[in-house]
């Protein structure tokens, strides 16, 4: 186990680049990717695990960025929202689905459909889909977009 | 029509998927000085002593403060609530000290260290309690306050914040001629908003004394106005800034976060501070959705008309007025939901409780008063023998009927109900309201309920727009309509381009607010977007049209009437092919020969509300919104007689929009109001310990709606247009939750056969109401 006191110098690989950032044990990824590498897209909305409104992908998966440590990411392939560049198919079919209101919990919702079609290549059965997103809170829309935008995302591939 | 009635995508979706849409909290955060704040543990207690000198002792804290550091009362209407508790707590969650430190952790350290004393009092957490016999009192002078409008009437020696009253017919006489009455009554605990961006505001002084506040605001003016009167600061030194807003749904229309940046900037030497609310205190210390308990008394005649309405509302607006006194007006106007009722008494009290005050909640408590109202009717037409859908069709209002403020009823000011409850009996496949068994301990079941609204906004509220064009011949659209997700701005470029001829492409909009740039616009509220800025833009994009129709006169060699705008291009009506393209004449004409004709265009349009007033104080009579927008909603379930839990199956409706601007926008927005009242409806609520501390202030135990639990929900307009207003749009995008908790627990109580009449419709609650016959309240 690694051992980190006061303020540690660490290497973040974040959308394909090496960061540096400087931290304190304590420190959340989330904190970290806005503050320091002003990756804003992730987003804090409880800090708590309950809203996923900070999700991004390590390694393949989405994770809650307000539970991840700094310090636990190191060595870890993170992507965030800012990474998709507007060319996941999934942004596209948010925009086409009008999958979003406020916008607010947006890249959490994202990045959950994104890791889905990488785990899930093809489209997976309903019940897949929606354990998936039960992960992420939406306040404004009536989750029936968001639905037809993972649809999207299957059906217009080559998008 | 070119523009209107497309369904474009939002202005701004692109910038959303990408991240490239920026809240307040994303601004860099290098450079600033983090605020945090202790929070009352008590629903009421008196402030003995605050030590915080430990807390001052922490490396990096550079300021901690407390109410004695501002004497200044704030609140809309009724100045009763300080910045910092001061000698006195009223809820749990109330801010009591402001710790400005170098970096959250130092502050979260501070705020640990900042010791409290207090007394407990005794305190009342629902509107009955507060207002019994020898109750407490929540504010010793509610009376002695200062009042910034004329209508709000506290009551001395009570905890009665404010009164409405309606007086119309002959209540008595018409009940003794009744066959049927039912006499109920209704409680719905209050919850909360629960918009996905926490509210946040930063705020630094110059050393010029210029004040720079940005902030996840609906309210930008409003910010701009209380910091200027209460600090004598004068307004052209307020600089109120909005970048995109993560929804708000009336919650972020009080001026609160403001006050508290604004005071941490002004501690240490106005260097910059921002202040984000952990989810916790959102829910606990930020004002939240109002409760309600109400009386319900209506008659009907043979045929099921009704006749007669006795109603009393008790709103629980906390323990700080903010704007609920008009919310207890608002309830008032609409009182007997879109039905023509000849004879109503109806008294609407404005409660204090040491709960966490309240505010605007999307619909301005329209879907608290319509499930009681909603549920009674639903009584009486079981009581009559009638279908709930034909009840409803029998006493909708009408052209000719009279509301409750005695407005006379027009297709124009009110639309047209009963089009809409034929539309959504179709729609919903409606066949009498009756549950059916579909096997063993399972049936299903309808319910249905009406909607109706007007906005009370203050009768001089105003709004503008401001138009500039780009050497590409697109057009910048600049207003004070905060974005937050209602999709005003998009439908603002439809309602331009239309009026200009152009394609809404061409049409951007300016999404953040600048008080210091963008015209005044009173407040992103009460879904007044696309009316009242609206108008402004319809004005501003005349005055552009006059323009262009001189600069073309002069360019083209005719007279300015023979001139015609249309398809991004200005030409002569007896000469259309030639034509010049915006790109060429917005910013003045140039011939070949270089020499320059007309000006460049510039538009503007303001707007001012008219003809609207107050409500007389003793029979309720009077005009205080614009106009009213109506619809009617079902909502089907299936439901389990053994283990009282249900599915919801689907959720229709069908509301008089006047106007579809952009069909699947009005849509999802209509259906993000649904899934809002169906979240609100099955689980929302604020639950209280004994001691009138929140048990749910996250988002762990505070449970929402998540994906997989949402019905099929199938919306569809009527289109009854509103003179005066674009193209005869109404107001539309808070409206689809008001029906939709009165719908549900329609058919939640047809479907297990007992009248359920509290909020929210946990399983817990129907096997309450079943198995002991009454709706015991927790």
């Amino acid at each position: 186990m690694v051992r980190y006191e006061g303020k540690t110098v660490i290497t973040l690989n974040v959308n394909g680049q090496p960061h540096e950032v400087m931290v304190r044990p304590a420190d959340l990824l989330l904190d970290v990717l806005r503050e320091q590498l002003g990756l804003t897209g992730a987003k804090p909305g409880c800090k708590n695990g309950d809203c996923g409104a900070c999700t991004v992908i390590i390694d393949g998966w989405p994770a809650k960025s307000c539970l991840v440590l700094a310090v636990e990411a190191e060595g870890h392939v993170i992507l965030t929202v800012e990474g998709l560049e507007g060319k996941a198919p999934i942004q596209k079919s948010f925009v086409k689905d009008n999958a979003f209101q406020c916008g607010y919990c947006t890249s959490g919702f994202l990045m959950v459909c994104h890791a889905l079609q990488m785990q899930h290549p093809d489209m997976p059965e309903e019940h897949v889909i929606e354990e998936w997103l039960q992960s992420n809170i939406c306040r404004c829309t009536s989750y029936q977009e968001i639905r037809r935008a993972v649809h999207g995302m299957y059906n217009n591939k080559g998008l | 029509m070119k523009s209107i009635g497309k369904s474009i995508w939002r202005k701004e979706a692109w910038d959303k998927v990408t991240a490239i849409a920026k809240y307040t909290d994303d601004l860099p955060a290098t450079g600033v000085l983090s605020a945090r704040l202790l929070t009352s543990t008590h629903a009421h207690a008196k402030i003995k002593k605050i030590d915080v000198s430990k807390a001052l002792a922490v490396p990096g804290v550079k300021s901690v403060l407390t109410g004695k550091d501002c004497p200044v009362l704030f609140g809309p209407l009724l100045q009763d609530r300080p910045a910092l508790a001061r000698d006195v707590v009223r809820y749990a969650g109330e801010p009591v000290a402001l710790v400005v430190a170098q970096g959250e952790a130092a502050a979260e350290k501070a705020v640990r260290l900042i010791e409290v004393e207090y007394e407990p009092l005794p305190f009342v957490l629902t509107p009955s309690q507060a207002l019994a016999e020898g109750a407490v009192l929540v504010h010793g002078r509610p009376d002695g306050y200062r009042k910034t409008v004329t209508d709000v009437y506290p009551e001395a020696g009570t905890n009665i914040a404010s009164r409405y009253k309606i007086r119309k017919g002959n209540v008595e006489e018409a009940f003794a001629r009744c066959e049927a009455i039912v006499h109920e009554r209704f409680s719905l605990p209050p919850s909360d908003h629960l918009a996905m961006e926490v509210r946040a505001a930063r705020a630094e002084i110059s050393p010029e004394g210029r004040v720079l506040i940005t902030t996840s605001s609906q309210a930008p003016y409003s910010v701009r106005k209380q910091i200027s009167e209460a600090f004598m600061i004068p307004a052209g030194q307020i600089q109120v800034r909005v970048p995109f807003v993560g929804g708000g749904f009336g919650g972020k229309v009080p001026v609160f976060l403001e006050i508290l940046a604004f005071l941490a900037s002004r501690s240490v030497g106005g260097k910059s501070v921002r202040l984000s609310l952990p989810r916790e205190q959102d829910m606990a210390s930020a004002p939240c959705r109002i409760g309600l308990e109400a009386d319900i008394k209506l008659g009907a005649d043979r045929e099921g008309i009704i006749r007669a309405a006795q109603m009393t509302f008790r709103l629980d607006c906390g323990a700080y007025t903010d704007n609920s006194p008009y919310m207890a007006k608002a309830v008032a106007v609409d009182c007997t939901s879109p039905y023509h009722i000849e004879n109503l008494n109806c008294d609407s009290l404005c409660v204090y409780t040491n709960h966490t005050y309240a505010t605007s909640f999307r619909s301005f408590a329209h879907e608290s008063y319509t499930f009681c109202v909603e549920r009674a009717i639903d009584m009486l037409a079981r009581r009559c023998g009638i279908d709930p859908l034909e009840m409803r069709l029998k006493n909708a209002i009408r052209p000719g009927s009279l509301t409750p403020t005695r407005v006379m009823c027009t297709g124009s000011l009110t639309g047209n109900l009963t089009e809409c409850l034929k539309k959504v009996k179709a729609l919903s496949k409606w066949e009498g309201g009756k549950a059916v068994k579909i096997k063993e301990d399972t049936v299903r079941a309808k319910g249905v309920a009406c909607l109706w609204k007007t906005p009370n906004p203050p009768t001089d509220a105003a709004s503008g727009a401001l138009i500039t064009f780009n050497p590409d011949g697109s057009v910048n659209l600049n207003t004070g309509a905060v974005e937050m997700g209602s999709g005003g701005q998009t439908n603002l470029a439809q309602i331009l381009a239309e009026k200009l001829g152009m394609d809404p492409g061409m049409v951007h909009v300016v999404m953040d607010v600048d008080t210091r740039t963008a015209p005044e616009y009173w407040k992103t509220a009460a879904s007044l977007t696309e009316y009242m800025v609206g108008r402004a833009v319809m004005r501003a994009a005349d005055d552009a049209l006059g323009q262009l129709r001189q600069n073309g006169a002069q360019a083209l060699g005719c007279p300015p009437e023979e001139i015609e705008v249309a398809n991004g291009r200005v030409f002569s009506k007896k000469n259309p092919e030639k034509f010049i393209a915006f790109k060429d004449i917005v910013q003045g004409y140039k011939t070949d020969a270089g020499l320059s004709i007309g000006e460049p265009v510039l538009g503007r349009g303001g707007f001012m509300l008219k003809g609207l007033s107050k409500l007389d104080p003793e029979a309720g009579k009077g005009k205080t919104g614009p106009s009213w927008t109506l619809g009617a909603q079902v909502v089907e379930v299936e439901a389990s007689l053994k283990t009282f839990t249900y599915r919801i199956i689907s959720a229709s409706t069908v509301m008089d929009v006047g106007k579809v601007i952009n069909p699947e926008l009005m849509r999802s927005v209509i259906a993000g109001g649904m899934s809002m009242g169906v979240s609100l409806a099955s689980r929302e609520a604020f639950v209280y310990d004994q001691k009138g501390i929140p048990q749910t202030p996250n988002l762990r135990t505070y449970k929402l709606l998540h994906i997989g639990q949402e019905p099929d929900y199938r919306v569809d307009f009527v289109e009854t247009p509103e003179e005066g207003s674009p193209y005869g749009v109404r107001s539309y995008t808070e409206h689809g939750i008001i029906g939709i908790p009165a719908a549900l627990a329609n058919a939640l109580s047809a479907a297990f056969g007992r009248e359920i009449l509290s909020l929210p419709l946990t399983p817990e609650r129907i096997w309450r109401a079943v198995k002991e016959d009454t709706d015991d309240s927790l």
